[in-house]
Order: C-alpha cells, then structure tokens, then sequence
C-alpha cells in the first residue's frame, strides 16, 4: 500500500551538521550577558527618565512608592535645621531607600528592556532607505524607493541587492542572506511556488535574480514590526498580566487602607505615628517585589524568545504557549528526519543475504538521494561492502515519475531497485516470475511503517529494502517531558494511517493524524478547542495560514509563505518546527517566575508586620516588644530594617526575575511542592533573616 | 484542659464526621440537577407556591436576573422588617407590649436580620412582640439563611457548569433551601431541644415570686422552634438578650454540643455538596480540610485561654484549675453548667460560622480568648462560615489562592478547569476589599468620635476591641456582640447597618457575577499539567491565603488591642 510512496516524497530539507536550533543556542550562549556594562549603564539612567509619574501611574504599586517617597523627603528637608539629630536621620534614610525602591524597580524594567533596544538599535541598520526597481504591467522597469512602494509591486531584485520589501517570490529562484534578522550567516533557497517562496525585506539576494511580489506597506514589514518587538514599543500587558495586576492594585488598596486606618488606633492608643514611619510601613506591606518585577519579567520572557530567534507577535501568544496541552507537530522534520534511511535488507527465500547487499549496493552508488546515501552506508556498515567505482561502462538508470524505479546497467546486469509495483511490473515484462514471499516481506515493511523498495537483478527478484522514516534523536525523551507537564502531542502526517501508527508509536506521540488534509488539520484543532485545550502548531505552507492562525500559538517558519507567517502569532527565524516545544517551556518559565514571585512578595509581609508593629507602637506598650521576634535593636532601625529589605530584595532578585526560575519538565504537582517550598516558605522564612541582618549592621553603622 | 473538655470536642467532632456527608450528599441532590430524595412530599407544595408567585421552576436565570431577584427579595424584607419594628405596638400578639423601635434601631435590627447577621441592639423579650419574632425575624432566619445556600449552590453551579449562560433560579433555590433543608431540619431539632427543656410557648412575662420574697419576671415565648433555626441557619439573633447563655434557650450540656452542633452542621456539609455536584469529592474535601483547620485551631486556642484563666490571679494565690468542686478557668461571664471549656468551644464556633449566638460574654473572655473571636471573624467567615456565605467566601478564597500560586505550574490560574482572568479577578478584588473598608473604616472612625467612645465600656485596648470587634461582626454578618459597648445610638445603628449591609450584599454581588463569567467558560480538561486542588498542600496554601492575605490587614489593631492586653497579663 506504501509502492506510490516514492512519487510523494516530502520536501526536503538540509541535513547533516548541526540544526539551526542548536546553532542559535551555541549563538546565546557566546551571545551578549543581560548585564553587559553597556546594557547597565544604559539601564540605570533610564531608571531615573522612569521616575516620571506619568510612567509610573502605569504600575500602581510602585506608583504608590513614590507617592510615598515624596512628603518623607520633604519632611526631612523640612526638619533638617530644626529637629537634627538621629529621628531627623531616620526620615531621611527612609526617603533615601523609598527613592531607591522605586528606582530599582525601573533598573529592573529597564535592563530587561536593555538587549531588546541593542538589537533593535542593529536592525534599524539595516533598514536603510533602498531603491527597488519595479516592474509595471508593461514590462518596463522603474526605480522608486523602498519607501514609496505598494503592495501588488513587482521588484525585480538581483545578486549583491537589498531586498526593498517583504513579499512572496513569484518568478525565479535565489540564495538568500537572511542573517540580519536571523543572525545566521549560511544562505537560504528562496524560490518561487511551494512553501519557501516568502522574502524580508531587508535581506540580500546573493545569486541569482528573482522577481518579489510586495505584500505589506512600507513602515509595516517584518523588520518594522521585529523592532518594535525586541524594543518592546508596543508591548502590551497580557491577558494575565493585567489580571495579576488588578490583583496587586487590590491588595494595595487594602494594605492603604490598612494603614490610612491605623493612624487613628494610633492616636486612640496615644501613640500617634509620623507620616514616615506610615509611609515606610505602607511600602513595606504592598507587593513591591512583585510589583517591581512583574514587567521586568514579562519583557525577560519575550526576549528569551528572542534569543532563540523566536518573534511572538504578542505576549499574549508566550502566555498561551505556557498553557498549551495539546502541539499538533508535523511528523516531516519535526518528529523525524524527514528522509527515509535503509534500515535492513530482506532477501527472498534462497538469495544470499550478501548478494543482496551487494546488488542493493550497486544499484545505489549513483543514486545521490538521502535514501542511496543511506543504503550505501548501510551496506558499508553492516556487510562491509565498499562503495567502488562503477568504471566507464556502466550505465545509470535514473529515476522517473513514470517508472518508479533506479539503478545501473553494467557488465550485462540490470540491477533496478523501486516501488514494488513497478519492478513487479519490470520482471513480468522481461517474462521473470515474482517469487511468493515477496508480498508477505513487503506487507510486513508497510506494517511496521516503513517503506519497502524491490531489488531486482536481471528478471530476478533478490529482495526488499526495508526503507525507514527515522525518529530524530531525543524525541521519545522529549515527548516523555512533555507527557510529564500534561501535555499532549499530536502528529500531523500525509501518510497512511498504519505507516502513521507504527511512527507514532515509536516516537512516543499521544496521538495522530493519518493522511492529514489542511480540513483535517483545521477540524482537529476545533475538536480540541472545543474540548477546552489549548492547541499549539507550526506551519510554513499557504494552506497551513488558516490552521496557524486557528491555533492558539501558531508558529509560522520563516522559510514559509508570507500567508503563513502573517495567519501565525509567533515566527520561527530559524524554521526549526521542533523549537515549538522550546517555545512551550519558555512560556512555562514566565509564568512560573511570575507566580514565584507573587508568592514569594506576598508571603514576605508577615516577617514585615513582626518587624515594624511592634517597633510602631513599643514606646507606649512596652509589653509589645514580646512580638519584636527578631530582637531588632530599637524603634527606628526595625523600621529601617524592613525598608532596606524591601528595596535590596528586589535587587537581588532581578538575575532571577530576568533569567527566569529554573524550568524542569515534570508534573503539576511536583512543580508545585517545589516552588511553594522555595518560594511560599523561602518567602516567609528569608526576611526575618535578611531583616535581622540589616538591623545588625546599621546599628552597628550607628543607626539608633 | 479537663478531660471533660476534650471528650466535649471529640463528641462533637464525631457527630461532625457523620453528619457531615450524609447532609452533604443530600445537598447535592436537592440542589443538583436530577430526582431528589423527597421529591414526592415537597415536590406539589413547591409547586404549588410556584404556581402562586408566577414562577417558572424550569427556567433558569442569567447570573444579574439572578442577582436582582436576590436583591429585590431582600430589600422587600428589609422593609417589611422595618415596618414590623415601627409598628409592633399597634400589632397583635404583642403580650409584653413591645414599643416602637426608633428608625435607626428599626433599620439597623431589619438589615441585621435580612442580611443573616443578627447584630441585636435591643433585648428581645423586652423589645421585640411575638409578631415581629415570629412573622419578621424568624421569616428572616430561615430566608437569609436561604439565600445565602442559594449564593453558594449558584457559585458551585458557575464552577462546574460548562458553557452555561444561566446559574439557577433563585426562587427555586429559595423555595428548595426552606423547605427541604432548613425547615425539616429545624423541626426535628426543635422537638429535640423541647425534650431537653427549651421552652416553647405563646405568653409574655409571667410574674413569679421568688423564695427571697422578691418578684421576678419570667420570658415565654416560642423559643424551641426560633432556637434550631438560630443556629441551623447560623443566624444567632436570640429571643432572649441573653441568648443561648439563657437556660431557657439552652439548659443543659446536651443542648449545647447540639447547638454547637447546629452551628456547623449545614456550613461544614455544604463542602461535600460542591465535591459532589463537581464531581470530584476531593475538591470538597480539601475545601472542608481547609475550614476545619481555622475552625479546630480557633476552637482549641478559645479552649486553651479560657481554661487557663488569668496569671495574675494565680500570682496572686487564687487557685484557677479544674477540680471536681469547680470548673476553673476563666468564669467571669460564663454560665457554670457550661465552664470555660465548652464556652470557648462556643465562642470559637458561633465566631467562625458568622453566627454570633453566645453562651458567655465575649467582652469578658480572657484577651487571649477574645481576641480569637475576634480573629476567627476577622478572617472572613469562612471558617466553615455561614450557611451558603461560608462556601462562597471560601471558594473565592480558593481562586484568590490559585491565582496567587497557580502560576508557579506554569499554566495561567484555574480552578476546576475554569481559566481564572482579569474579569474574575476584579471581582475578588471587589469582594475582599469590601468588608476591611467598612470594618476598618467606620472602627477607625468611631475611634476618633466622642459619641461614638462614649458608648465603650472600657477605655484603653480593650475598648479598641470593643469598637473594633462590633464592626468585625457587623462586616463579616455575624452579628455576636463583644458587649461592653452600648450600640443602640443613632451613629452605631446607622454604621453597623451599612457595614452588614456591605458586608452582605457586595459579597454575593461579585460572588454571582463570578459564577456567571465562570459558568459562561469552557472547561480545561484536567491533565498532569493541572494545578493540583485536590491535595492537602491546597489546603495548607488556602489557609496561608485566608491567614496572610484576608487576616493579616487586621493585624495592626489586633496588636493593639487583644494582643497589648494578652501581653500585658
């Protein structure tokens, strides 16, 4: 049932070497460090341009922060002369470190911010003002420049040319570097027709001359909308991020109102606070480490996409990569190679298994396909026959669509191997026999998924070659994790359903589907939306786009078609389709860093309140200082203490809120019991320590 | 604690542990979708009262339909109620000639009952008609307690409900809760409670004279029947200004580990309803792991501090123990067939169920024991919480808890596969936000203003608490009054009325609108990706949730109230 397979082979793609996706992770790693001296410098002056209320408004936590920080500073100023002395100091110190908190929440924005604006800053480079030559309907060609062009325009681009706009080859092929927005310097085919066709603007043509059909307007390219993604320009809070934000403005509004009411207790008990020391409370109990955090986070999220040469249209997108529980993954080039590779040769009864080899070996010397690639090394490697030269009189049979078959005319043998069908059909013409067990070998090879080829030597059949779409290496592992953290994988494939089954079930897939049409595609991920999951996928064909953009993250490959990589909400530079599962972990670690974080700030304000209550009000009821658990040594530098605390900690917290917690793929639950031990109780325990320290070493400074 | 204290909980705790399912199962079924137990007998008086009202059982409404239902349902009893307290002089069965009650005290008693709070700033054998206990106040206890089971089975539909654009009808589930689940079970208990010796009749004062020669008044009236209803529907208004510290309410220990009993019963049980209408028991269960934890850690605190008494007493010679000629403890304001055992036990579980029905004076609780009250109310009433308003509270505790943790698996927040957005978060803002600004608000207020300090008993800490602990009550609907404070005041009426108000309705407003953004939802199919709530590490992080993020704003005047003067002992 697989003999027509030969006639449909996959599209090929470039093998050997090392993938793309591991040549932009060996990129990152010697890539530049968030916190590159540029990169800092850069960021603590934007944390200060940051200070303009009108930005801060955008976060109300920190908004709140400074709106503290000011009457505290004017209160020092205002004492300054007057009262001196250590409660004079107190005020300032508070102002000094309220400032500071609000200041390192900007560092924290803007350095994450930071190598996005970097990379921004080099593709602008390459934006450069260019004159296309535009074919018009009459066959004349004009110059008009890049910027002027509309979509529909024919540019006709030639070797050593910028290309002036993104758009779709439709005459010609051509190499193509791509490695200004892809980073990657080897050339890529670009052609007209088919699934590569699609072209960036801003990229060379190195050979050739192709014809490019315009499809965006200048100013909307890729490259305009990659700047303004790694810049983050427009970046917008996602779905859960103005959701987490709602909640930390509530619990804002309550710690306020907590402490707007506590003045009046005070002075009920006769002990009426300072507008510092509230002010230093309030800032203390309101989620500041979250809240100083949470954009740094996001944009972090983004840009280790980023790095991977992943462009998500929107965060929302990374978001519901995170929350995906089903990838539809093309079983060419994702799953497996995507090329069949000789697994074993079956000889018919009473052939020499070696003479088999040797014939398979033969017929195959000339044949430069992966497939005769592969069989000339398998029967190097397992019989240790030596490819040799054919020497002049031999005669190469190549393949047809029309006879199916391959091989070699030499020294008055006629070795042919092909689709079982055909060399069926070659035998009965010769007026050869076709031996018995031929059918039951090659229905056993189609059973187990594979492709079966017939060698034939004269009007003999010796034997099958059993041809074998390989699963790439670490797939079963990787769809093991994926099982692991609950989600399931589907596998798209044009083939059969029994050839789908047996690679499904040796790639460790949850599910498949045979014989995929485009429709089929579309109605499996309805079916899977309707049943509440979340559908990740990656395309690259025009009839992908409806599919891509059904999908809850559809990831678009950059070699695709335009159609494909506008219906998409993210785009793979790389083209690599197994980076989709790299994209679901990425968006796992944004929001386990998020949540982390959350806990972790909200868990913190118990250590808080046993520091400052007590010192708040010890002076009129001496009995309270029973509650001071961490024995701070006075009033002011409790205070103080907790202020410090609450500033460094998101200090020290920034490498992890850019970096991202620590991803492993396992179950729910295990993550849970994990992060809720580091983050849920390292939340409650770690600031009566961090507290108790800084309490240690400003008294020692001198603080009273 | 004496061994009778610890045999006290235990009974009750295993009283609990049966009753507790099978209550819960029946729940399940009279507000689930299918055939209920006892269809046959309640199904034609339903249908009847249906046919009355012009209700169509079988549709279903959309969650602001059902809301203004509820609304409008509880504004025509709150004037209904008003009307009855303004107007009992000039309306029979009126045998102790109960006089008008001012418009504040009108108001403030109309909202008090309609919102399942309570709060009683007037005595009622002297204040209060068997008119208006019986056809106004005991209508109430059975119809807010109703309406707060409706809320809950109304959220726990929007939970489990996919794609629903409805959440139940709210006559129905009215009608259902009456007569299905608080009038059998009333009824049954009050037969109970007279064969224990709790009065039941029509009289008003009957003049008795004492062996002392002197003259007392003796109360009647139909204490039985409002007694069940009191506790069963975690209202806590008494007929009588002592409450159930009254012998005629509650006469012996029997009667109290049944009321205690009553107290718990329909909050605790409601847990397994939502495990079962969800399908999934663990999810229930954990719910339920989550309120027993704050209830039995309150209870054995309240235990622990008031039989322990005051140290400065025993410093001063004064012997405090338990020995068989007396309880020991702390017996300032107890009952001595109770002691201070079981009126901690009591304390903690009237605090904790919204009740606010007493067996002792909670102003004259050590600190340490007040001072849990105070806490227990402070933390939401969710602890199991009153009957329906427990569940719903503890449910939206449980997606403030997985919107706050859930990311830490790395999928955005659910619960039982309902994506938990920006829509639903605004309202749980809504809803923990309300009850602190009226609490802490009209406290701090009330602090500042010389009327208002006029009315405290104590100045010092302890008036703090005293202030401080009637808007908690008020807020959080559970109507126990601390005492020491003098509410009846035109400024305290008014107050405490808006802060039940608050504390009611713009709790089951966001409440149902959740449930109607929830049950418009798709379901997430659960997988190993799924944020666990079914474990007991949900439970624990609940109750952190519930501790640090609702208890922890009230910190700051709980040290400066109950806390300064537990140290200060």
């Amino acid at each position: 049932m697989s003999d027509t397979a030969l006639a449909d082979r996959p599209p090929k793609r470039e093998e050997g070497g090392p993938t793309k996706s591991e040549r932009a992770r060996a990129k990152k790693t010697g890539g530049p460090s968030m916190f590159q001296p540029a990169i800092v410098r850069r960021a603590i002056g934007d944390a200060f341009v940051k200070l303009d209320p009108r930005d801060m408004a955008k976060n109300p936590v920190m908004f709140v922060v400074e709106v503290g920080s000011v009457p505290t500073t004017f209160l020092f100023f205002r004492d300054l002369r007057s009262a001196g002395g250590q409660e004079n100091l107190f005020a300032g110190l508070v102002a000094a470190w309220l400032w500071f908190t609000v200041l390192f929440a900007n560092f924290a924005e803007a350095v994450a911010e930071g190598r996005g604006k970097a990379q921004a800053d080099t593709l602008r480079k390459t934006r450069s003002e260019t004159t296309a030559r535009v074919r018009r309907a009459d066959g004349a060609v004009e110059d008009v420049p890049s910027t002027q062009l509309q979509i529909g325009d024919l540019c006709v681009v030639e070797a050593g040319e910028i290309i002036p706009g993104d758009g779709d080859v439709v005459e010609g092929i051509a190499s193509v570097d791509e490695s200004a927005i892809t980073g990657e310097s080897a050339p890529v085919i670009r052609e007209s027709g088919g699934d590569r066709s699609a072209v960036t603007g801003g990229t060379r043509v190195l050979s050739d001359q192709i014809v490019v059909r315009i499809a965006t307007k200048p100013g909307e390219s890729f490259i305009d909308h990659m700047i303004a993604l790694v810049e983050g320009a427009s970046r917008q809070k996602t779905p859960n991020e103005i959701a987490l934000n709602i909640l930390l403005a509530g619990l804002t509004i309550i710690f306020l109102l907590a402490v707007v009411t506590l003045q009046p207790f005070a002075i009920y008990s006769n002990a009426e606070q300072s507008i510092v020391v509230l002010a230093a409370l309030v800032v203390c109990l309101i989620p500041t480490t979250i809240g100083a955090l949470l954009s740094a986070i996001g944009i972090a999220g983004m840009d280790r996409l980023v790095q991977r040469n992943v462009l998500a249209m929107s965060g929302r997108a990374v978001e519901a990569a995170g929350d995906c529980s089903t990838l539809l993954l093309d079983k060419t080039g994702t799953i497996t190679y995507g090329n069949r590779m000789a697994h074993e040769f079956l000889p018919i009864s009473g052939i020499d298994e070696t003479a088999l080899a040797d014939a398979v070996l033969l017929s195959s010397l000339a044949d430069e396909t992966p497939e005769g690639r592969s069989i000339v090394a398998l029967a190097d490697s397992r019989y240790g026959l030596q490819a040799r030269d054919l020497g002049p009189d031999a005669e190469l049979v190549a393949f047809t669509t029309q006879t199916r078959m391959s091989g070699v005319d030499i020294g008055g043998r006629s070795v042919r191997k092909g689709a079982t069908d055909s060399v069926r059909r070659w035998i009965e013409d010769q007026g050869g026999t076709v031996p018995a067990d031929l059918a039951p070998i090659v229905e056993r090879i189609s059973t187990a998924g594979g492709t079966p080829l017939a060698v034939a030597d004269g009007c003999r059949i010796l034997g099958v070659i059993h041809l074998k779409d390989t699963v790439k290496e670490g797939m079963v592992e990787r769809f093991d994790a994926l099982r692991r953290m609950g989600i399931r994988t589907v596998m798209i494939t044009g083939d059969n359903p029994l050839t789908a089954s047996a690679i499904a079930a040796e790639a460790g897939v949850d599910d498949y589907l045979a014989e995929a049409t485009p429709e089929d595609k579309m109605a499996r991920i309805r079916a899977e939306q309707a049943g509440g999951n979340l559908v990740a996928m990656t395309g690259d064909g025009t009839n992908d786009a409806p599919a891509l953009a059904l999908a809850d993250v559809g990831v678009a490959m950059n070699s695709g078609t335009q159609a494909a990589k506008e219906a998409g909400n993210m785009v793979d530079l790389d083209s690599d389709p197994t980076k989709l599962i790299e994209i679901v972990e990425i968006g796992k670690q944004l929001l386990i860093t998020r949540g982390s974080l959350t806990t972790f700030s909200i868990a913190n304000d118990v250590a808080k309140y046993f520091a400052i209550i007590p010192a708040m009000f010890v002076g009129v009821f001496p009995a309270l200082d029973t509650v001071n658990v961490m024995h701070l040594a006075s009033p002011r530098s409790a205070i103080l203490s907790a202020v410090i605390f609450n500033a460094l900690i998101i200090v020290v917290l920034i490498p992890l809120a850019l970096r991202g917690v620590k991803f492993r793929a396992a179950g729910a639950a295990a993550i849970l019991r994990r992060n809720l031990l580091i983050y849920g109780l390292g939340g409650l325990v770690s600031p009566f320590i961090g507290i108790k320290a800084i309490d240690l070493l400003i008294t020692a400074l001198g603080v009273k | 604690m004496s061994a009778a204290a610890w045999v006290q909980l235990a009974v009750l705790v295993a009283l609990l542990a049966i009753t507790t399912p099978m209550l819960g199962a029946y729940l399940a079924k009279v507000f689930g979708d299918g055939p209920a137990p006892g269809d046959r007998v309640f199904g034609p008086v339903e249908r009847l009262l249906y046919r009355v009202a012009g209700v169509d059982e079988r549709s279903e409404q959309r969650w602001p339909v059902y809301a203004r239902a509820l609304l409008a349902f509880s504004a025509v009893s709150v004037v209904f109620l008003y009307g009855l307290t303004r107007l009992q002089a000039h309306l029979p069965l009126n045998p102790s000639h109960a006089t008008a009650m001012s418009p504040a005290l009108g108001f403030n008693t109309a909202v008090s009952f309609v919102t399942n709070t309570n709060w009683q700033n007037y005595a009622g054998e002297a204040s209060a008609s068997h008119l208006l206990q019986t056809l106004g106040l005991v209508v109430q206890n059975f119809a807010s307690a109703a309406v707060g089971l409706a809320v809950a089975v109304a959220v726990i539909r929007g939970l489990v409900r996919r794609r629903s654009a409805t959440i139940g009808n709210f006559w129905v589930d009215l009608t259902r809760g009456v007569m299905r689940v608080l009038l059998p079970l009333s009824f049954v208990l009050a037969v109970v409670f007279v064969s224990q010796g709790v009065v039941q009749n029509l009289h008003g004062f009957r003049s008795a004279h004492t062996i002392a020669g002197a003259t007392q008044q003796i109360p009647g009236g139909p204490i039985a029947s409002q007694e069940a209803i009191k506790e069963l529907g975690t209202n806590g208004g008494g007929p009588y200004n002592a409450n159930s510290a009254h012998p005629f309410e509650n006469p012996n220990p029997v009667t109290n580990l049944l009321q205690i009993w009553a107290l718990l019963a329909v909050p605790f049980a409601l847990t397994f309803a939502f495990g079962r209408m969800a399908r999934d028991r663990r999810q229930g269960r954990v719910v339920f792991a989550a309120m027993f934890t704050l209830w039995i850690a309150s209870a054995l605190l309240a235990m622990q501090f008031e039989t322990h008494g005051t140290p400065k007493l025993s410093a001063l010679g004064a012997d405090q123990r338990a020995v068989a000629t007396q309880s020991g403890g702390n017996m300032e304001g107890k009952e001595t067939r109770f002691g201070p055992a079981a009126s901690g036990l009591f304390a903690a579980s009237t605090t904790g169920t919204s009740t606010g029905s007493v067996i002792a004076t909670h102003d004259s609780l050590t600190p340490g024991g007040g001072g849990v009250a105070l806490a227990h109310i402070m933390l939401g009433e969710v602890s199991p919480g009153g009957v329906g308003a427990g569940l719903y509270g503890m449910l939206i505790f449980a997606l403030l808890s997985v919107f706050i943790a859930g990311l830490m698996v790395g999928r955005t927040p659910e619960y039982l596969g309902k994506k938990i957005q920006a829509a639903e978060m605004k309202l749980v803002v809504l809803y923990i936000i309300a009850v602190p600004v009226v609490v802490l608000g009209f406290a701090g207020t009330s602090v500042l203003l010389r009327t208002a300090l006029g009315s405290t008993a104590n100045p010092g800490p302890h008036g703090l608490s005293e202030i401080t602990y009637a808007f908690a009550s008020a807020g959080n609907n559970n109507g126990s009054a601390f005492g020491g404070l003098a509410g009846n005041t035109d400024w305290y009426n008014t107050t405490l009325g808006l802060s039940m108000l608050v504390g009611r309705f713009l709790l089951i407003v966001p409440a149902l609108a959740i449930a109607g953004s929830l049950g418009r939802k798709q379901t997430v199919p659960p997988s190993a990706g799924t944020f666990p709530t079914g474990t007991p590490l949900f439970t624990g992080l609940l109750v952190g949730v519930v501790v640090i993020v609702v208890g922890l704003t009230y910190f700051p005047v709980l040290a400066l109230g109950p806390l300064v003067e537990h140290l200060g002992l």
